[in-house]
């Protein structure tokens, strides 16, 4: 009987182990390196005592509680407690990712693509496939929650104990563990992968939202949130492994659930109907803007809520500025010699954050128009070509696309340090932190018009890419090299006046407006004159 | 007047002369089909024609508009469907059929599109992600059908269908004729295109190397003919026999058709029990121009 529902687990779960020789690893390692570098940074920039109660009195806000988790251990706000709180959540997040995208490979994908039958096929368990991914993941947490604990232990900070440091590790690793068993009843659920990671991300961001509500404004709630339970281990503060056990009970009965679920199924098909779609297009989705919009639409709003979530971090920390400035030299190299105090050094930094800001806000702009060029390499092109569309509007709707994307990620993180700015900071205007990200916007089209200009070229895409590093570069470290201005002119981001610091100049901003429409006009006659690949 | 018309149109990428001079003809409610083995310029010569690759030079006249410059008005009367469809796999069918009309600034019938659904057995409401090769050619089969088209270009349409499907196409593409439509066919099933194709041009290493009517092509290749004979007889050195072929009970071989009536003396002589012939099929006038080398390009 056994062996009808599990032979061969071990060789199917070598299998996959043997896929994931690269991946996994590097996964691990990731975890490692910022697990590591963070605590180490934490060490250094809160050496003393005072150092940590002034950030633990900063830190306790509705913002920073919505985004992290509650913080344990204020009174005593070691670095243990600092690293629990400021680090344990977002890496369990993304443990919680790596584990989705693992096991929907192993499970929802192989089925889709006719590996599991071929394999089913042959006289291998019924539950086998799904029993070694779940077998495999095991000992890849487990592994995860040893290497951290011992890398934790490793670099011996006294408030960095034993006990918390593998606690630490066991509460990532049992996050990955219970989103491992999720995915698994996830892809017995949906019919494709796709569906299968969209819906386990789905369960992880309600998990993630669940908790929030609860931490910022109603406790109990946050009690209907595995992450909940695991934050409630209070790694380093009071170590409480039971919640790890109660976590880890409740993803193996996810697990079973899942194997009951996969038994009763056939392969191939989904427990839940195949959501048939519509079979015909809506008026927008038939024209040309409307559809490309469409199809970059989760993108889209993935891009601006990880924008308002970007500068909302960077608005609630705008009250610690004193201290980054104080503690980093680097930072306050970037910001220049003449260094103000209070609101004025608040202002200094927020112009620095808006140049930053606005050059991430960038990276999303640049991949819609290159959507374009992909479409290419898929060789989908050559079907719309052959249509009555122009080139010039297949090309114009794709710029008209970058330009909302644009509007909308430079809005979101505009509005998401302003809010976050305000909220934990009185002197400070929301329109002073909002127009500071926002006045960017024209510095930001050059870039879509140079990558207009290359999808057009069909070629030196990367350019753009080289371009925006170098606008980076000259942000981040001219100030440390001291670059000659002619050097720093040469990105568009310096060209624009720096609020609340710098004088508005709106020719300056008319300027880049006419470079990018000069870009556009030119990327649109070389694309209608040069053969399409495909 | 033609529909089509390209004068030596040639076409190099780099190094490489794809096209090395294509003069095809397609006439008003004519089917012309387009033969040649994989990398012999069809797609090329087809890409050229939808403004999607400029020619180095030649002329190419659709509708007596230029291909490349006129590209945009020429695409409103024309639909396409090529042999790898590549689709959106988040969209449905549906959907997609519907874009892909739209852009042609057609208007979606919506009873056509459903009428054209059923005979080709799609279900427009599964996402294009799901589809099989054989269904996501469909999807570009019924885009292309659904809205009427002076001319339809059609590349391989047929690569991925079950023959039930390949006969649905086959009836789209008599009604189209019918409605004196033009479809320029390219395609490696030869019976496909016997059975819809009024010309033929087949296309070897860049260069339109023969073309002209079915019956035409067919004089000048050889008839299959299986006879049976009273005294054993040897023809395989006689000039114009090929293939000469000893069976169970008699010889099956194949004559050029100027040789026919001098090596129909010579069997008879050998008192002639049976004869059976067939016409040279499609299948073999392209073997004879790809198996016999450059004996006439």
């Amino acid at each position: 009987m056994t062996n009808h529902w599990f032979r061969r687990v071990l060789p199917i779960a070598l299998w996959q182990l043997k896929q994931d020789r690269v991946r996994i690893p590097v996964w691990i390692m990731s975890f490692l390196a910022v697990t590591l570098t963070t605590v180490t940074l934490f060490e250094s920039l809160y050496p003393s005592a005072e150092d940590r109660m002034q950030l633990a009195h900063s830190v306790v806000n509705p913002a920073i509680t919505a985004l992290l988790g509650p913080a344990y251990g204020v009174d005593n706000y070691d670095v243990g407690a600092i690293l629990a709180h400021q680090m344990l959540l977002f890496t369990a997040v993304v443990v919680a990712v790596m584990s989705i995208l693992i096991v929907t490979r192993h499970t929802r994908e192989g089925e889709e693509e006719g590996r599991a039958e071929l394999i089913s096929s042959l006289p291998v368990g019924r539950l086998s496939n799904l029993v070694s991914t779940l077998l495999v993941q095991f000992i890849v947490y487990a592994i995860l929650s040893l290497f951290i604990g011992l890398a934790l232990v490793s670099i011996n900070i006294p408030s960095v104990t034993i006990e918390g440091s593998f606690l630490y590790g066991a509460a990532l690793g049992v996050t990955g563990f219970f989103f491992a068993a999720v995915t698994a009843v996830m892809a017995q659920l949906s019919e494709t992968a796709r569906g299968t990671m969209g819906l386990s991300f789905a369960v992880l961001l309600t998990f993630y939202l669940i908790r929030a509500i609860g931490d910022v404004s109603y406790e109990p709630l946050s009690w209907f949130s595995p992450l909940g339970w695991m934050l409630e281990s209070r790694v380093f503060v009071e170590n409480n492994w039971w919640m790890i056990v109660l976590v880890f009970g409740v993803a193996v009965l996810i697990g079973m659930f899942a194997m009951y679920l996969n038994a009763i199924r056939d392969i191939g098909a989904g427990l839940l109907p195949s959501k048939s779609g519509k079979p015909h297009a809506s008026k927008w989705l038939k024209s040309p803007l409307g559809f490309t919009i469409r199809m970059q639409r989760t993108s889209i709003i993935a891009w601006s809520i990880g924008m308002f979530v970007f500068g909302a971090t960077y608005g609630s920390v705008l009250v610690e500025t004193d201290t980054y400035v104080a503690e980093i030299e680097i930072m306050a190299q970037m910001l220049g010699e003449d260094l103000g105090t209070g609101i004025e050094l608040i202002e200094q930094f927020i112009v620095m954050l808006g140049v930053i800001i606005s050059i991430a806000a960038t990276i999303p702009m640049i991949l819609s128009v290159y959507r374009l060029s992909k479409e290419e390499k898929n060789n989908r092109i050559e079907q719309v070509a052959a249509t009555a569309l122009s080139r010039r509007k297949l090309l114009g709707s794709y710029v008209v696309t970058a330009l909302i994307v644009s509007l909308l990620v430079m809005g979101s993180a505009a509005f998401g340090m302003a809010l976050a700015g305000t909220l934990t900071l009185d002197e400070l205007a929301f329109s002073t932190a909002f127009n500071a990200i926002i006045v960017y916007l024209p510095a930001t089209w050059i870039m879509i018009g140079l990558a207009a200009l290359f999808v057009g070229l069909g070629k030196f895409k990367g350019l753009t890419w080289l371009y925006l590093g170098y606008a980076f570069i000259v942000v981040y470290l001219g100030g440390i090299l001291e670059f000659p201005s002619w050097m720093k002119s040469l990105s568009p981001y310096e060209l624009v006046p720096g609020l609340p610091v710098e004088e508005m100049n709106w020719s300056a901003l008319f300027s880049l407006l006419m470079i990018f429409v000069a870009l556009i006009i030119m990327s649109l006659q070389v694309y209608s004159k040069r053969d399409l690949k495909g | 007047m033609s529909v089509l018309e390209t004068q030596g149109i040639t076409k190099r990428f780099g190094e490489v002369e794809a096209l090395k001079g294509v003069d095809l003809n397609v006439g008003k409610g004519e089917v012309l089909g387009f033969i040649g083995p994989n990398g012999a310029g069809k797609s090329t010569t087809i890409r050229v024609l939808l403004g999607i690759i400029k020619a180095n030079s030649g002329e190419a006249k659709i509708f007596g508009q230029d291909v490349w410059k006129d590209a945009v008005e020429l695409h409103k009367r024309m639909a396409y469907v090529p042999g790898d469809v590549n689709l959106w796999p988040n969209l449905t069918g549906g959907q997609v059929i519907d874009y892909f009309i739209s852009l042609r600034g057609a208007q979606v019938n919506k009873e056509r599109k459903l009428e054209l659904v059923e005979r080709f057995q799609l279900d427009p409401t599964k996402k294009c992600g799901t589809y099989s090769k054989g269904n996501r050619q469909k999807v570009a089969l019924i885009a292309a059908f659904a809205a009427e088209a002076d001319l339809y270009i059609l590349d391989e349409p047929t690569s991925g269908l079950d023959p039930l499907m390949e006969r649905v196409f086959q009836q789209c593409v008599i009604e189209a004729k019918e409605r004196g439509s033009s479809v320029l066919l390219s395609s490696h099933i030869l019976s496909e295109v016997e059975k819809l194709c009024d010309h033929v041009a087949i296309i070897r290493d860049g260069a339109v190397i023969e073309s002209g009517s079915l019956t035409e092509l067919r004089h000048l290749t050889r008839t299959h003919l299986y006879i049976e004979t009273k005294a054993s007889v040897d023809l395989s050195d006689e000039l114009g026999v090929f293939e000469w072929k000893q069976e169970k009970d008699g010889y099956s071989f194949q004559v050029d058709s100027d040789s026919l009536s001098s090596v129909m003396k010579k069997v008879s002589e050998h008192g002639l029990l049976k004869v059976e012939s067939a016409p040279p099929t499609l299948e073999d006038l392209f073997m004879r121009h790809y198996e016999t080398g450059g004996d006439n390009s």
